[in-house]
């Protein structure tokens, strides 16, 4: 199926005093009509810089793309004008960020913040609005809607926050959902309530859905393809079945031998991914994983790995492991 | 429930698993109430009793609001308590002034979640590791302070050079290490970690949490480990507790807690968790609570947990459930575990 979003060699970068920070180095990936992609790094990855390029939602200065293109929809969204912009942001892609407090506005009633989108990129009058907007409250499980409408963002709890959240997001039927660690502020129990949430009304209108997040336990239960980033780079894609079975890159297999396991008998100390991530104002020659690396070869620090397919499923991996002359290296 | 089942309660909840088979730490009928104003107060900690054995790690979970905090901090005695007692090698810590209170701060020791916010950005790492020395008069000279604070860096994974540098140098993982060095400085038996790792990113974590157990071992360390991580804390407990509106609501050994728990909410709380794996996943049924957590200002009647539980029944909200044996070491407040 046809992608509905590509992102093509991305590169992002700030203005610090120090230099120039690469939070994105060189990023590709695609989103197809009706899956749910992940995210998956740690902060600093540039996961949410990637995510926030797309919404060109990231101040600039102190921010810039250097280069690549974002096709959405068949248009280069880095070309749009401000105003263009606009109308994709809302109507065609719509965003739930970690922390529904500053994203949604204390001074507008939630109502106002819901009917706002619907009157502007639908075209609604206010009474129409209003009546959608109800019926989205709903839809999001926000139990006493008529009076929900007109309260504020103060008077709802942080899961009901998210929930409102949520219903704008989805209030002009957006093709493209990107939810930035919408669960991370919340608690576990309000977390299932909100990814169930989420679950279903991806079903229902088949909605694209990039989920950004750390935590590899949420992404097991929603998506179907993950994107593995570190130190501004994809250093790996696959299914979730790939990326949890048969891992390909040693980070991802690091992540997830770092994680105890609920579900499995405890004993074994954890294995940690010894040191911390590259500094992207001066990023690594070699692999930016290499300083961290068990399995890193003389290669690695010296030439960045490409990302190259492994197997023929369609998962990839940026290592130097999977060169056809590794073994005899090591 | 009247004060002789509460004394019960804490003596037989440490069960077969505080190691050498005595309590360091009793909490008895401990509450923590505040003031919010209008004449209303929030029931942060409500009548909890638990024991920590001796070189025990004693997890406590709960989600935001449920008290968990405001019950390491008020057994730290940086709260003063509402009622109740807690006694640290049978001491009550509520009643000891001056040269006893100031020994006893020697024993307990601290580390926060914050690693930003727990570190005086002012202070050299050596001044900020040195001040429970410098407070306990532990280190004779400045050679010797010097020599502590070096031992101190090594034990935590980072290097004696380290010292003269300040917070601000450090990565999130390191001032944890930091912190945990600043702990351990005047050789305490108890540490309370509030979240310790959750403001770290996955790949750091386990580094912590390998350096903590680590000291235990090599120091004998008693550990109160304070988290909303379930998974972590199942990995670094012997025995967890789990908290609701102030009130604890199960108790029982890691594994038995995990595979078998009693308490309605435990259960949903641990069918919430999203396990790294697609096929667990898939073939897992949820229990989605409905819902909020209630107001700690005006908790329900009776069991605190009936507004959102999938089982209540009438007597949840006449009669608050007492916590009890329901198993073996296994301790838990409903009416129908």
């Amino acid at each position: 199926m046809d992608p509905i979003l590509r992102v093509n060699d991305l590169h992002v970068s700030f203005r610090a005093r120090g230099g120039e920070v690469q939070a994105v180095r060189g990023v590709d990936f695609e989103v197809r009509k009706g899956e749910a992609i992940a995210i998956v790094g740690e902060s600093g990855s540039g996961k949410s810089v990637t995510a926030q390029s797309v919404m060109r939602l990231l101040p600039t200065p102190p921010s810039f793309v250097k280069q690549g293109s974002i096709e959405f929809m068949g248009r280069n969204l880095l070309e749009l004008s401000e105003q263009e912009m606009e109308s994709v942001r809302g109507k065609d892609i719509g965003m739930i960020f970690q922390d529904p407090m500053t994203s949604l506005n204390p001074t507008m009633t939630i109502g106002h913040q819901i009917t706002e989108g619907l009157i502007k990129h639908q075209g609604m009058d206010r009474k129409a609005a209003r009546e959608r907007a109800l019926e989205l409250l709903r839809l999001v499980g926000i139990p006493n809607p008529d009076t929900r409408f007109g309260q504020y963002p103060h008077n709802f709890s942080g899961g009901m926050r998210q929930r409102a959240m949520i219903a704008i997001a989805l209030s002009c039927n957006p093709a493209l959902l990107i939810a930035d660690e919408p669960t991370t502020a919340l608690d576990v129990t309000i977390q299932a309530q909100i990814l169930r949430l989420m679950k279903d009304l991806q079903e229902k209108f088949g909605t694209s859905i990039i989920l950004i997040t750390h935590d590899l336990g949420v992404v097991a239960d929603m998506c179907d393809r993950v994107i593995v980033m570190y130190g501004g780079q994809v250093v790996e894609t696959g299914t979730k079945w790939d990326i949890f079975r048969n891992p390909q890159h040693p980070y991802t297999r690091g992540l997830l031998r770092s994680m105890p396991r609920l579900d499995q008998p405890k004993g074994e100390p954890l294995v940690p991914i010894h040191g911390t991530p590259p500094d992207l104002l001066a990023p690594p020659k070699g692999c930016a994983f290499c300083a961290r690396c068990d399995e890193a070869m003389q290669v690695c620090a010296e030439l960045d790995p490409e990302l190259k397919p492994v197997g023929e499923a369609g998962q990839t991996a940026k290592c130097w492991l999977h060169h056809p002359l590794a073994k005899e290296a090591q | 429930m009247n004060a002789t089942t509460a004394t019960k309660v804490s003596v037989g909840g440490i069960g077969p698993i505080g190691a050498s088979g005595s309590p360091l730490l009793e909490v008895d009928r401990l509450s923590k109430f505040f003031p919010v104003g209008g004449g209303q107060t929030l029931k942060a900690v409500n009548d909890l009793s638990f024991a920590v054995g001796k070189g025990e790690t004693l997890g406590v979970v709960g989600e935001s609001g449920c008290g968990k905090s405001t019950a390491g901090r008020t057994i730290m005695r940086l709260y003063e308590p509402t009622a109740g007692e807690t006694r640290f090698n049978g001491k009550n810590i509520y009643r000891l002034k001056g040269a006893d209170l100031k020994a006893l701060r020697r024993e307990m020791a601290m580390i926060f979640q914050d690693p930003y916010a727990s570190l005086n950005p002012r202070f050299s790492i050596a001044d900020i590791i040195a001040e429970p020395l410098d407070i306990h008069g532990i280190a004779g000279s400045s050679k010797e302070r010097k020599r502590k604070v070096e031992e101190l860096l090594e034990r935590v994974g980072l290097r004696s050079e380290h010292a003269s540098r300040y917070p601000h140098e450090f990565s999130g993982g390191q001032r944890q290490r930091i912190g945990i060095a600043r702990a351990l400085a005047a050789n305490p038996k108890f540490i309370v970690c509030d979240e310790p790792i959750s403001a770290l990113d996955v790949s750091i974590q386990a580094q912590v949490v390998n350096l903590l157990q680590e000291l235990q071992r090599s120091l004998g360390l008693t550990y109160l480990f304070i988290a909303h991580d379930l998974s972590m804390v199942k990995h670094i407990s012997d025995r967890v507790a789990v908290m609701y509106l102030g009130k604890m609501v199960e108790l029982a050994e890691s594994s038995e807690l995990y595979a078998n728990p009693k308490h309605p909410y435990t259960q949903a709380l641990l069918s919430a968790i999203p396990i790294p794996d697609p096929e667990v996943e898939a073939s897992k049924e949820r229990i989605v609570l409905s819902g909020d957590l209630p107001s700690p200002i005006d908790p329900p009647s009776g069991c605190p947990f009936r507004t959102r539980c999938p089982f209540a029944t009438e007597k949840c909200a006449a009669e608050a459930p007492e916590f009890r044996q329901v198993k073996d070491g296994h301790w838990a407040a409903c009416h129908y575990a």
